[in-house]
């Protein structure tokens, strides 16, 4: 295959940024787009240039951790992350336009590489069970029915790669945190602590400056993982009960 | 901050007041077809102008058309709080963005297509309500009582094209405004459910339809038939 890359190249945050063209030869459609993107990497390596600088790390589409914004879409043409999206979703000549996620809350680090420690920090906000110390408990000590345990994992499938934030026209990361509101919220372990952990999740996602919801639905409909937009719902849901039954005046 | 403000300055405090107010609007609308439907009744605007007094006189009616204009109010000032949010949420924006693979056109410009309907209430507020608030309008008698002729209005109005054009036009927005902000409010407050979500979302875009088509065929039934 013969390609033609728009790639975004910054030096770093303070740096204003811009397109540059390369011209790549030789791709087979068998080739992962990051493996592609090695290539060119290597090239540019050869020539002396700076590699193109994107994240990655299992390439096995369970990390969360490669990004991009690839002709348009967050993760390139099919419903999948980066790492699992291939050559042969692309034609030969295309030009590909490959862009960073844009959001305030996910600056630009260099090129294509966002620093997305705002979702890390919702998570820390409340995002987990308190486990106190004491005997390990048994692992069937509580009976969670099938239906509810599919449906609390489906929610935890989100690997928290923001491609929810990135196709968002608000870059609203309601559906990241409605996921990890809601995967706890179901079980009977993470009902304890579920009104503190909806208020201070929600108070940490509009501090981080994601935008709101509107409701369009890209980011279900662009999900890796296929988050569904029940979540956001029942995130709602938790959160309005919580203001009004939490401790927290 | 108290809780209740903190609630309400939150994304998801404000979205809840975008809900309630837009389904309110959405009762609101769903009365001022019903009444308004009066003016395709042919007698001259006799049921009309009799329903026109009664719905600025009554108490009852009072209560409900202060909450519309609270509604209308609140709809708009937190729209625009959101909006504000929202843009500063991507200050930088993509060159290539294929928004259209994903979501509807409506969904993606709810704020255009209400500034749009925010214009047109203006002018319509201006040119029936305002008039028959404090107009100088004709008066009409039937059975002894005086009544403002508010239809008289109508229909000097809807003799003119621009205006007929500009009513069926604004209704087209108003029903992409509708076609998202049904079943999106209904979602905002978290009622969302396989028992019932298809059901609303059906009635939604039936209701998107059938309101502003009918709002539309007022203007155009006057400007044809007098």
């Amino acid at each position: 295959m013969k390609l033609t890359l728009k790639v975004w190249r910054q030096k770093n945050n303070a740096d204003k940024g811009g397109f540059v063209s390369y011209p790549l030869d030789g791709i087979s459609t068998d080739m992962s787009f990051l493996e592609m993107l090695d290539v060119l990497n290597e090239e540019l390596t050869e020539k002396g240039e700076d590699p193109v600088h994107f994240d990655h790390d299992c390439r096995e589409g369970i990390c969360g951790m490669c990004s991009l914004y690839i002709n348009g879409k967050p993760h390139g043409p099919q419903q999948t992350t980066t790492c699992q999206l291939h050559m042969r979703s692309f034609n030969d000549g295309d030009t590909i336009t490959i862009e960073p996620w844009r959001a305030a809350a996910f600056p630009v680090v260099k090129d294509l590489v966002v620093d997305r420690s705002a979702f890390d920090r919702i998570i820390q906000s409340g995002g987990y069970v308190s486990v106190n110390t004491g005997g390990v408990p048994d692992a069937n000590e509580i009976p969670i029915p099938k239906t509810i345990a599919d449906e609390a994992f489906d929610a935890a499938t989100c690997i928290g790669c923001g491609a929810c934030v990135a196709a968002c026209k608000n870059a609203s990361a309601m559906l990241f945190t409605s996921a990890k509101i809601s995967q706890l919220a179901m079980l009977p372990q993470g009902k304890v602590e579920r009104k503190a952990r909806a208020e201070k999740m929600i108070a940490q996602m509009d501090a981080e400056g994601f935008g709101a919801c509107t409701n369009t639905g890209a980011c279900s409909a662009e999900c890796p993982k296929g988050i569904s937009l029940t979540n956001i719902a029942r995130m709602n849901r938790e959160y309005f009960s919580a203001v009004l039954s939490s401790e927290n005046v | 901050m108290s809780w209740v403000t903190k609630t309400f300055s939150s994304t998801l405090g404000r979205k809840l007041i975008m809900a309630l107010t837009g389904l309110f609007l959405i009762l609101f609308l769903t009365g001022h077809v019903s009444g308004n439907m009066l003016l395709f009744k042919g007698d001259g605007g006799e049921a009309f102008n009799i329903y026109a007094k009664f719905m600025t006189t009554n108490p009852a009616v009072k209560i409900l058309s202060y909450l519309t204009y609270i509604s209308v109010i609140g709809h708009v000032i937190y729209s625009i709080m959101l909006t504000s949010k929202n843009k500063s949420a991507r200050p930088i924006g993509y060159a290539e963005s294929k928004a259209s693979t994903n979501s509807t056109m409506a969904s993606r410009n709810m704020g255009v297509l209400g500034t749009i309907i925010l214009i047109f209430l203006v002018v319509h507020l201006q040119g029936f309500w305002y008039q028959m608030h404090w107009g100088d309008l004709p008066v009409v008698e039937y059975d002894g009582e005086s009544y403002k002729d508010l239809f008289s209005i109508v229909t000097f109005a809807f003799q003119n094209e621009l205006i007929v054009a500009g009513y069926v036009i604004a209704m087209g927005f108003l029903a992409f405004h509708l076609s998202h902000g049904f079943a999106s409010a209904f979602q905002t407050l978290g009622l969302n459910h396989v028992k019932y979500s298809p059901a609303i979302a059906a009635v939604g875009k039936i209701y998107a339809v059938v309101v502003p088509i009918l709002f539309a065929l007022m203007p155009l039934y006057i400007y044809f038939t007098s």
